[in-house]
């Protein structure tokens, strides 16, 4: 049966201490770090947090109310107001788009007798977009009850699920090759083609010893592959050296820049070598605590992950005296994300952790001195810290004669859109976006967004550019756009992703992401001047001088990319090279007309006479 | 914290950076923004303010050095370097943010109590804006009177964060926290109603008077200072007395 919709929960506060939630809380330890991953679970329980449930916790925690309100509205996954006992979510990157996904979510709409976005009023399911999910090479897809995701949607599969949840079937006992999640590893290099052994390379770092460790990694040159490309040798060596009375390691699995998917790859195929990283991070800076952010859409991995370290601990592996090395002591905690791109962003991660809103941090300090809970922390990506592995295994030399002398080793692509192979590439760093585009099986391409709608859009006179830090560097988004592609609506479902996900701290990002899908959609019902185009180049270059962080910082990059690259797709869409208003005076003034029965140009000044 | 009569020299070791070309001293550990503030020198702001912690949200006193763009408020000041603030480049993107938080928000300066007191009225004097340049949001946000004596008008807030940090800092009593995300985000007040009138707010609280623009106001002192009198009447945001709206 279905969980029992909760959708008035006023339940008193002496049920709640009794209830779930009261456990909940002494199973937290009633710390008020654990919020964000309290209010999630509560949530998974009672479908949506009630004002008195957040007043609960907030009591409980020792935190205001107003605080608690403050983290529960920020993340996107969260609900401060009934949603339904069904929560559908369609993804809506450009790549569900081209798959047809918003055609399916109006069927679904239609079928269910609901509007997007709303819940419909017996509280039985709410249906809407949400930002990509990490299934570009098998959607349309759609996360339900932000725990389940189904793949491959088509107008069946709408269809028997729109029925489904009519006869309230409860999600796990859906179809189960619906949740099939296929892993599409294309090309294997030495990452994905290589299997360790759980501990061995474990077992090489303690034998080479933590000086020797550090020696192999800078040796390695290896670079962070979550985007800023910082060595990751030097930042555990900062690490360690500051000082602190703990040290942190943390996985980034936030992978939420849109058309990326190879963190969830590795963390399906993989996981042993993730946390095998982590352990290894943790000898190198001295830290007996880690922790995975899991980003809320993969929540359908939690389980497994959690089997895995539970495998590892029976294997001494994690927990006391690993591998026998008495005072080595290491484990691995999950937390879950709750829906925010920004925590992404090391020092909202961070927060995040801290069951806090996601907003960045005043950097400096950087994590490394002041990281969580203020101490040292390392924050490293999943592909990272799997390469990190096989860098203690087999040797800094052996990593750094792969690659570029700038770019070592190898580097894996999310690649997905307007191509017969979608899926993973692994590749040496170095490796042009051509042999990408031959390998995937493009044809005819217009366009490659490189590292997600942050990363750069090449056009196909720039297809002889290698992917490497020294000339089109990636963290792992490879999104294809043939010919028949309209490249304004791909800026402009990236402004849609930017502006829903902008944290609202800083007045350049909150604003300007929101003035920028403003005029995008105003050019897109043909009501653009070449003003409106230049005030995005504007709002474009404010943005990357002034933002707080990272994030607003390369919010306009596509917008920027396809006006200089692509701006015919722009210009056919202006109605005047002069400056034309956002709203229509035609539409505005009819009801007076009506009302006056004056219908004469003059009064009014119809359009068609200016 | 120092005083300008010892600022810059500490065991006899002056510290001094440039700012548009003339020398500011400095204390390790300031920043930008704190020292220049100190000399009585201008450099925009709106979020700041000398009796809190940097917030760094506003971004209006975007300053560069070497080229490089970062809020002076954050950065700390280092010696012997060159921050670049007053210049038509920087003045212009402090203008644009400006117009950005006009249009964010519903700010009618002639019905507005604040006008004449107001922060980001008088920066806006200062940055030389004369239009909004963008499409207005007119966000519905409805007044919260509820309070006897302090009121609240959302559709002004700049979400400058000056009076979650009073509460919190001075008056050790957390009435605001900010909440929603992207364009959505707002200030919010901490009771079970969501009203002021539920908190322990008082009118002699900093929090109170610790707004820059309009958005939290005294009951019944409307036009109390006659307009031609106010603040930014006779000075103005660059003043060295007048930096801070209170």
């Amino acid at each position: 049966m279905a969980a029992v919709p909760d959708l008035q929960s006023s339940s008193g506060s002496a049920s709640l201490e009794s209830g779930f939630v009261g456990a909940l809380l002494l199973r937290a330890g009633h710390d008020p770090h654990a919020l964000v991953q309290i209010l999630r679970e509560a949530q998974a329980r009672h479908t949506w947090l009630s004002r008195d449930l957040l007043g609960y916790i907030a009591g409980a925690l020792g935190l205001t109310l107003a605080h608690v309100e403050g983290v529960a509205t920020f993340y996107r996954f969260l609900h401060t107001k009934p949603a339904g006992e069904y929560r559908v979510l369609f993804s809506d990157n450009i790549t569900d788009r081209m798959q047809g996904n918003a055609t399916l979510l109006d069927d679904l709409c239609r079928r269910l007798g609901v509007e997007r976005g709303q819940m419909r009023e017996d509280g039985r399911v709410s249906v809407d977009f949400c930002s990509c999910t990490g299934l570009c090479d098998q959607g349309p897809s759609l996360l339900i009850n932000h725990h389940q995701v189904v793949t491959r949607l088509d107008a069946g599969r709408v269809a028997q699920l729109a029925a489904l949840i009519e006869s309230r079937v409860p999600a796990v006992q859906w179809p189960a090759h619906w949740f099939r999640v296929d892993d599409h590893v294309r090309r294997a290099d030495v990452l994905l083609g290589t299997t360790l052994i759980p501990g061995a390379a474990m077992a090489a770092a303690l034998a080479r010893g933590v000086p020797g460790l550090f020696d192999e990694m800078n040796r390695s040159s290896l670079r962070g592959r979550g985007g800023a490309g910082f060595v990751t040798g030097m930042k555990w060596q900062l690490c360690r050296d500051a000082p602190g009375s703990e040290h942190y390691i943390v996985c980034n699995a936030d992978e939420g820049e849109p058309g990326t998917f190879k963190d969830r790859v590795l963390l399906t195929r993989h996981p042993d070598m993730v946390f095998e990283g982590m352990t290894i991070g943790a000898l190198a800076i001295g830290a007996r605590r880690g922790m995975l952010y899991l980003r809320g859409e993969y929540r359908y991995l939690l389980e497994s992950l959690l089997d895995v370290l539970q495998r590892r601990r029976d294997a001494h592996l994690l927990g006391e005296s690993i591998l026998g090395h008495t005072g080595f002591d290491f484990d691995i905690d999950i937390h879950v994300g709750a829906g925010a791109y920004v925590c992404g962003e090391e020092s909202s991660l961070i927060e995040s952790l801290e069951g806090k809103r996601g907003t960045p941090r005043i950097r400096p300090p950087f994590p490394a001195e002041h990281g969580y809970r203020q101490q040292p922390t390392v924050v490293d990506n999943v592909e990272t810290l799997c390469a990190a592995a096989h860098v203690a295994l087999q040797g800094g030399a052996w990593w750094s004669a792969i690659g570029t002398p700038k770019s070592t080793g190898t580097s894996l692509h999310s690649v997905s859109g307007d191509c017969e192979r979608p899926g993973i590439y692994e590749y040496p760093l170095g490796t042009s976006v051509d042999r990408i585009l031959e390998d995937c099986g493009a044809r005819d391409t217009q366009a490659v967004q490189v590292g997600g709608p942050s990363g750069k859009c090449l056009s196909a006179i720039e297809f002889g550019h290698r992917i490497a830090f020294e000339d089109v560097p990636s963290a792992g988004a490879f999104m294809v756009f043939d010919r028949s592609r309209d490249m304004f609506e791909v800026a402009r479902n990236y402004a849609g992703f930017f502006a829903e996900e902008s944290c609202g701290f800083c007045t350049p990002c909150r604003v300007g992401t929101a003035l920028v899908v403003k005029s995008m959609d105003k050019l897109a019902a043909g009501r653009g001047s070449r003003h409106d185009v230049d005030l995005l180049s504007d709002i474009d270059r404010l943005m990357h001088g002034t933002t707080h962080c990272g994030l607003g910082g390369s919010a306009c990059n596509a917008l920027h990319d396809t006006i200089v690259k692509f701006r015919p797709a722009y210009e056919r869409r202006l109605k005047s090279l002069e400056f034309e208003p956002a709203f229509d005076l035609d539409a505005e003034v009819e009801a007076g007309r009506r009302v006056t029965g004056q219908d004469d140009d003059t009064a009014t000044q119809r359009e068609s006479a200016a | 914290m120092s005083t300008l009569a010892n600022a810059g020299s500490t065991n006899g070791t002056s510290h001094a950076f440039a700012l548009d070309g003339e020398d500011v001293p400095f204390e390790p550990g300031d920043t930008i923004l704190q020292a220049a503030r100190r000399a009585g020198r201008y450099i925009p702001h709106l979020c700041w303010h000398p009796d809190f912690h940097p917030q760094g949200s506003c971004r209006v006193c975007t300053v560069k050095i070497k080229g490089r763009p970062g809020s002076a408020c954050t950065m700390h000041a280092a010696d012997g370097q060159k921050v670049e603030s007053d210049t038509d480049e920087l003045n212009a993107e402090r203008k644009m943010l400006l117009q950005m938080l006009f249009v964010e928000g519903n700010h009618f300066c002639p019905s507005c109590e604040k006008s004449g007191n107001c922060l980001l009225q008088a920066t806006a004097y200062e940055m030389n804006m004369e239009g909004v340049l963008f499409d207005e949001f007119y966000p519905r946000r409805p007044i919260d009177a509820s309070h006897a004596d302090v009121m609240i008008d959302f559709n002004r807030c700049i979400l400058c964060e000056l009076c979650v940090r009073a509460s919190h800092d001075i008056d050790g009593k957390d009435v605001f926290a900010i909440a929603g995300h992207g364009i959505g985000t707002h200030l919010v007040v901490n009771s079970v109603s969501g009203k002021l009138v539920d908190t322990d707010m008082e009118l002699t609280d900093r929090a109170a008077t610790i707004c820059p623009v309009g958005a939290i106001l005294p009951k019944r002192r409307g036009f109390v200072i006659p307009i031609g009198e106010r603040r930014y009447d006779p000075q103005t945001a660059a003043d060295p007395d007048t930096q801070e709206a209170s």
